[in-house]
């Protein structure tokens, strides 16, 4: 039996407010289900739990701000009910929210700063599914979270009580039996308004998995008229296209129907709830959500969380900076002719490969892939390439690519461009928050031609690219008109000399003359 | 598919992009303008408008075509003779 805790979602989270539980006690859940959504300064994310086993107790309500490690609901292994009860009493109640959501700020003045540091290189174990099985099995992944948790100061013990045996959500019978299917799997269905009965599992012994209900056509979806774009949304939004009137050609649904049938839900039944709402007044004034003001809370709360972080990044790390201007020649010449003839959903833009060149340089010159912990530099154990994307009401995350020098340059691409679109939605999931060994941003998009980042701590260097733009350019005596873009990198002398920078931009340069091996 | 007037390639043009940016504010983009500076569009929404009218229209859209799509004036235009040139009988 271990403990899901609130995880750490980068360097910059200390707090998070559990926003929604998406499982309740009795449901059985596996190691990478999305069970909860966690609201932080910056984004809504839907966090994955690390264990596989049932839900016991939901310790913490929808709505409560707890500190990083606070244990928000208990997973049971194998059996074992007794254990759970005895955890369960120790914990104290769920209710207790007066009392948990206090300790934050007791929490933050005594937090260590190493204790926050630490936290970041830990949670990259979030992701190799393969090669990191068999360890990760073995290990909570909650563990290494050294925040202390409230369960101290967290009001009185209470005894077990008969929340343990609440029974699972109520179900049809005919549900329960087609099952097998785990909560995430239960939710999604409902989300589409599927009939779990009537899909054809192909998990083990017949379950129902996240792809049956994925690849399911919802009943009366096919037969209504919607643009590709209507139908993804209304498929994420969890919207049912067919109760919806389309204004679009011949009454087809467009874009707008979806979100104005969202916007008509969400004012209905508003997804905090006024029990939220009051919780929030009380205890944390400034950051009450009510929905009306929501998005202009969350600019203020991202914008602080930035502050925070950059201001840390300015006062403890002592950046250097280099640049390097880079023929493009190559790669633009290799991306056209990889794109002629393609449909546009398949092209590539040059961000994809300056990515990758970028991913593979880290992994060349390792000493700039990784963190600055402790007084030492402690090495990536992968090149986790995290992503800024500026957000159109301002703001910006950075997601994160696991992995990005292994992967060819079409599935960079494929996930650069869902990770973007999620970014944006407010969508991205907990273990794509996390781990991340050097960030890149490309700022190139915005019109600009260079870009000297602030570093990501703990990471030790952002690479930065510009604007590809024609200019002219010697090469081999002769003049010309070239496309070029200008690569910087900010780096942290502590773990770094400029001699290691000027390397790793070099191997960026060299590796963006052959596109074709990328 | 019929060839498309000047009105509906610009409709097509502008829902187009309001798919992509909800908020999109055309008032301030003038026919002639750079409507992804104006608008901010980064290299993966063009591509997602490119995808979109393309979809939408049924026309192909190539690479080299990108130059054609820089303001709604020159987008609408490009929309309007491509209509007109697959739908004849010369494709």
């Amino acid at each position: 039996m271990t403990e899901f805790t609130m995880p750490s979602l980068g360097a910059d989270m200390d707090e998070g407010v559990l926003q929604e539980w998406l499982v309740g006690p009795g449901d059985r859940v596996r190691k990478g289900d999305v069970v909860a959504v966690v609201e932080t300064d910056k984004a809504a994310i839907e966090v994955e739990c690390f264990e596989s086993g049932t839900v016991g107790q939901l310790l913490v309500p929808p709505g409560t701000r707890v500190p990083v490690g606070t244990p928000l609901a208990v997973i049971q292994g194998e059996g074992a009910p007794e254990e759970q009860a005895r955890i369960a009493a120790e914990q104290g109640s769920p209710l207790a929210a007066e009392t948990v959501a206090e300790v934050p700020h007791r929490e933050r003045a005594r937090a260590p700063k190493g204790a926050k540091s630490e936290q970041e290189p830990l949670a990259h174990d979030e992701r190799p599914r393969s090669r990191r099985k068999a360890v990760r099995e073995r290990k909570p992944v909650q563990e290494p979270v050294r925040t202390k948790s409230p369960k101290k100061s967290a009001g009185q013990p209470v005894r077990a009580t008969g929340s343990l045996t609440h029974p699972p959500p109520q179900m049809s019978p005919e549900a329960e039996s087609a099952l097998g299917a785990g909560p995430l799997v239960r939710h999604l269905a409902a989300l589409r308004g599927l009939d779990l009965t009537t899909l054809h599992g192909t998990g083990p012994g017949g379950r129902i998995t996240r792809a049956d209900v994925e690849h399911a056509q919802p009943p009366l979806a096919p037969r209504v008229r919607a643009t590709p774009y209507a139908r993804r949304l209304a498929r994420d939004l969890g919207v049912d296209l067919a109760a919806l009137r389309g204004t679009g050609d011949g009454g087809a649904v467009r874009a707008a129907d979806v979100h104005t049938a969202v916007r008509a839900r969400d004012g209905r039944h508003e997804p905090g709830g006024p029990a939220e709402r009051r919780r929030d007044d009380e205890q944390h004034p400034h950051i009450a959500v009510p929905t009306d003001s929501g998005a202009e809370q969350r600019k203020d709360t991202m914008r602080r969380a930035i502050a925070d972080l950059m201001s840390r990044s300015k006062r403890e790390i002592p950046h250097y900076y280099l640049s390097t201007t880079i023929d493009l020649t190559a790669a633009g010449d290799w991306l056209r002719r990889i794109n002629r003839g393609r449909p546009p959903a398949d092209r590539l833009v040059p961000a994809a490969l300056l990515l990758k060149a970028a991913a593979v340089a880290a992994q060349q010159v390792p000493t700039l892939n990784g963190y600055w912990q402790n007084d030492g530099f402690v090495p990536g154990p992968a090149v986790n390439l995290g992503v800024a994307v500026s957000l159109r009401q301002g703001g910006l995350l950075a997601p994160v690519i696991h992995g990005a020098d292994t992967l060819p340059p079409d599935a960079l691409m494929t996930i650069l461009k869902d990770l973007v679109e999620r970014a944006r939605r407010g969508k991205l999931r907990g273990s794509e928050m996390t781990g991340a060994t050097l960030t890149v941003t490309n700022l190139g998009d915005q019109g600009v031609e260079t870009v000297f980042g602030v570093i990501h701590p703990p990471q030790v260097a952002l690479v930065g690219f510009g604007a590809v733009v024609e200019r002219p350019w010697a090469a081999n005596g002769m003049l010309g008109v070239r496309p070029l873009v200008t690569a910087t990198l900010a780096a942290d002398h502590r773990a770094t000399d400029g001699a290691v920078g000027a390397r790793y931009l070099t191997a960026v340069d060299r590796l963006l003359q052959k596109p074709e091996e990328l | 598919m019929k060839p498309l007037d000047n009105a509906e390639a610009m409709a097509v043009v502008k829902e187009s992009i309001t798919q992509i940016i909800p908020d999109a504010d055309f008032t301030q983009v003038e026919p002639d303008d750079k409507f992804r500076d104006v608008l901010e569009l980064d290299s993966l929404d063009f591509l997602s408008l490119v995808e979109l009218l393309s979809e939408r229209t049924g026309i192909r859209i190539d690479e080299e075509d990108y130059p054609e799509l820089t303001t709604l004036s020159a987008a609408t235009r490009f929309l309007v003779a491509r209509s007109q040139d697959s739908a004849g009988p010369a494709r």
